[in-house]
């Protein structure tokens, strides 16, 4: 698996992030941040809660803003120019901790709204790719049901639909399976190990260390708003290097 | 618990599994009801049998005073010859200056069909607007009816309303190939060219042009009874819903400036009584405006009342703003939808329904409030009461009646709203807790 998918990664560059830093008030939250992700790479960051891994994948698609330094997506700079970010944004597919649905419409319009009023596909076309994208994540039976209606586990693979009937070129996972019951968790990680293996280039905060290990190519470690190890999975959890990494890696896997 | 036993009695599998079943059917019925509801116990059944008195007492004599009523006399010294000393209610007051009540004392007679007209037209204009399972096209007439109202009730030359109506038009044209630059621009520039229009207009529609109208003009001092309170309440609500949002979004804006007139306005309004700012409306406006324009009395007052009510429903959507999750604003950004998209097609459905209780409870507050133009000597159905009817030789003395047919009238108006609003929260509830 990870032999096969290092061979994917291509030499193209998705995300360019170069000497980033983010304060929250005086509060430095990112520190220094560099990191390059090339298409096709699945990026796993994990690291103690507060650490800034949610803070750096939401300044990719502007939803914090930096303050130092720059980034780059798909050759766009992000910059304060509003056209911008929300190109960048069309671009780049987000699911959330809490999946964020909009509960006033139905699965179906949830997963068509953008296409329509952002790519201005007409209604009939945006329909047939949520279907599409609902059939991917095994729930086109539900399409005219509302959110509330929905398991947690559901609700998270509709999220992942939406995102991808933008036809995103990379997308961002915030803890995607943490507000989920352990039987749940399954079917939202099959759906992104099934998104992986397509090639989908992917950065995921998460904490399940079993998905790391077999989709990743890349896993970043991240401690007071710095990147502190980043590694092949192999190598970091076998081997890993820093004293806060080896740390972090007993407290979590060592029940 | 029995480890050391052959038999361990914790362990189980269950092989079957059991069926659903029915619930269990309590002893139902008329008597157990009035037994479980009325007379649960000695103290119980003493309160009930209390208040069924007290109940008895009061429709004991209301009710005779009620249908015992008399309605065809024509004063209320005749009244009372015909109770004879009964006592009953004399309605007749009621049947006999109905138009007054209903139409004030001055406006024609021989129009009061206009504007029962208006009337009628506005629930058909209303009624795409509040069930929004009716054909959408029926919002062109939505759109039309305030200038089609405009010139029922007023009357005079067709071409005033033609003229704000093709403003109106021309305005929002000007919107929509701006608002592609920025909001900013097409707002003040949809804003600019509809004043530009009405402008030219006004000079182009000659001096007399009212005079052999089709529909002979009526002045604003002729409007009065519960007429004059349906246009206000009607007109008020209409227009501070949406300046009510457009508050409540500026005051959560990023701009300093947009953000401070917001909350300067609506702190301002909401500290000051609306007794107040109809008085402004009556004596003080007419100082602001330049001495030769004079601005109806009418559009005063509806300025005024709008701005009042504006102020409190934008502090109620903003609760219904703050109620909305963080993520919801940020999914919808996330997926490329620009400011305007997300509050209109994520934000604002959703903040506007939880504020439904609110909003229909400044809306039902505005339209009682409406009465108190009588203070300023405008005859809305409360100022024809106390002005013209309790003064008039016939019907000197006739409180109960008339004050009961106006709290009745407000009664159906507002019980009607209320129950509009409770069928649209069922209506849109879809998040199923």
């Amino acid at each position: 698996m990870a032999e096969t998918a290092r061979l994917q990664v291509s030499d193209e560059v998705a995300i360019s992030i170069t000497n980033m830093n983010k304060w929250y008030g005086a509060f430095h939250v990112l520190r220094d941040i560099d990191l390059t992700v090339y298409r096709g790479e699945r990026i796993v960051i994990c690291g103690p809660s507060g650490s800034g891994k949610s803070t750096l994948i939401r300044c990719i698609n502007a939803l914090e803003e930096h303050q130092k330094g720059r980034i780059i997506v798909d050759g766009t700079e992000l910059s304060s120019d509003l056209k911008n970010i929300d190109k960048i944004r069309s671009e780049v597919g987000m699911c959330f901790q809490h999946f964020n649905l909009f509960p006033h419409l139905t699965i179906l319009e949830n997963c068509t709204l953008a296409p329509i009023w952002v790519r201005k596909i007409p209604q009939k076309e945006a329909q047939e790719t949520a279907m599409h994208f609902l059939e991917k994540v095994k729930i086109p039976d539900q399409a005219d049901k509302y959110p509330g209606q929905l398991s947690g586990g559901q609700q998270q693979r509709v999220a992942i639909a939406r995102s991808l009937c933008m036809r995103p070129r990379v997308m961002l996972f915030d803890e995607p399976t943490s507000a989920l019951d352990p039987e749940m968790i399954k079917e939202v990680l099959d759906t992104m190990i099934e998104l992986a293996e397509e090639g989908m280039t992917m950065l995921c905060v998460t904490h399940e260390m079993g998905f790391a290990r077999q989709v990743a190519n890349r896993v970043i470690f991240m401690d007071a708003g710095q990147i502190v190890e980043q590694n092949e999975p192999e190598e970091f959890f076998n081997n890993p290097q820093s004293e806060r990494t080896q740390l972090f890696l007993s407290q979590i896997l060592g029940h | 618990m029995s480890e050391n036993n052959n038999k361990p009695a914790v362990a189980f599998v269950r092989d079957t599994p059991i069926p659903a079943s029915a619930p269990p059917s309590n002893a139902a019925g008329p008597i157990r009801w009035v037994q479980d509801n009325l007379f649960s116990s000695w103290g119980n059944a003493f309160l009930t049998i209390v208040s069924l008195y007290v109940v008895y007492v009061v429709l004991s004599s209301v009710l005779p005073w009620m249908l015992g009523g008399v309605w065809n006399t024509s004063s209320l010294a005749e009244c009372r010859d015909v109770l004879n000393g009964r006592s009953a209610a004399c309605f007749s007051v009621l049947s006999e200056r109905w138009n007054q009540l209903m139409f004030g004392f001055i406006y024609p007679s021989e129009f009061y069909w206009r504007p029962t007209l208006a009337f009628f037209l506005m629930l058909i204009a209303a009624a795409p607007v509040l069930f929004f399972d009716l054909p959408r096209k029926m919002l062109i007439f939505t759109g039309l009816f305030p200038f089609i109202a405009f010139w029922l009730i007023w009357g005079g030359t067709i071409l005033s309303p033609l003229l704000a109506l093709v403003g109106c038009l021309l305005g929002y044209m000007a919107y929509s190939k701006l608002v592609t630059r920025t909001f900013a621009a097409g707002f003040f520039g949809g804003i600019a060219v509809a004043t530009l229009v009405w402008w030219i207009g006004g000079l182009l529609i000659p001096e007399n042009a009212s005079e052999n109208a089709m529909l002979p003009a009526v002045a604003s001092r002729d409007l009065g009874g519960f007429m004059l309170n349906m246009m206000l309440g009607v007109t008020c609500v209409s227009l501070s819903v949406p300046l009510g949002i457009a508050l409540a979004l500026g005051r959560q804006s990023d701009l300093p400036v947009v953000k401070g007139i917001c909350v300067i306005f609506i702190e301002f309004i909401r500290g000051v009584p609306l007794i107040t700012l109809l008085f402004v409306a009556s004596v003080m406006l007419a100082y602001l405006f330049p001495p030769d324009a004079t601005v109806d009395l009418f559009l005063r007052v509806v300025i005024m009342i709008t701005m009042f009510s504006a102020a409190y429903i934008a502090e109620v959507i903003r609760g219904g703003l703050a109620a909305l999750p963080k993520g919801q604003k940020e999914a919808a950004d996330s997926l490329g939808l620009d400011y305007a998209q997300a509050i209109r097609l994520i934000i604002l459905p959703q903040a506007l329904k939880i504020s439904i209780p609110g909003i229909v409870n400044v809306a039902v507050g505005l339209f009682k409030d409406t009465t108190l133009v009588s203070v300023i000597s405008m005859f809305d159905v409360v100022g024809m009461i106390r002005g013209p009817l309790l003064a008039s030789t016939e019907w000197n003395g006739v409180y109960w009646e008339l004050f009961l047919f106006a709290a009745i009238l407000f009664f159906i108006v507002c019980y009607s709203i209320s129950q509009y609003s409770q069928w649209l929260e069922r209506r849109l509830a879809t998040d199923h807790r």
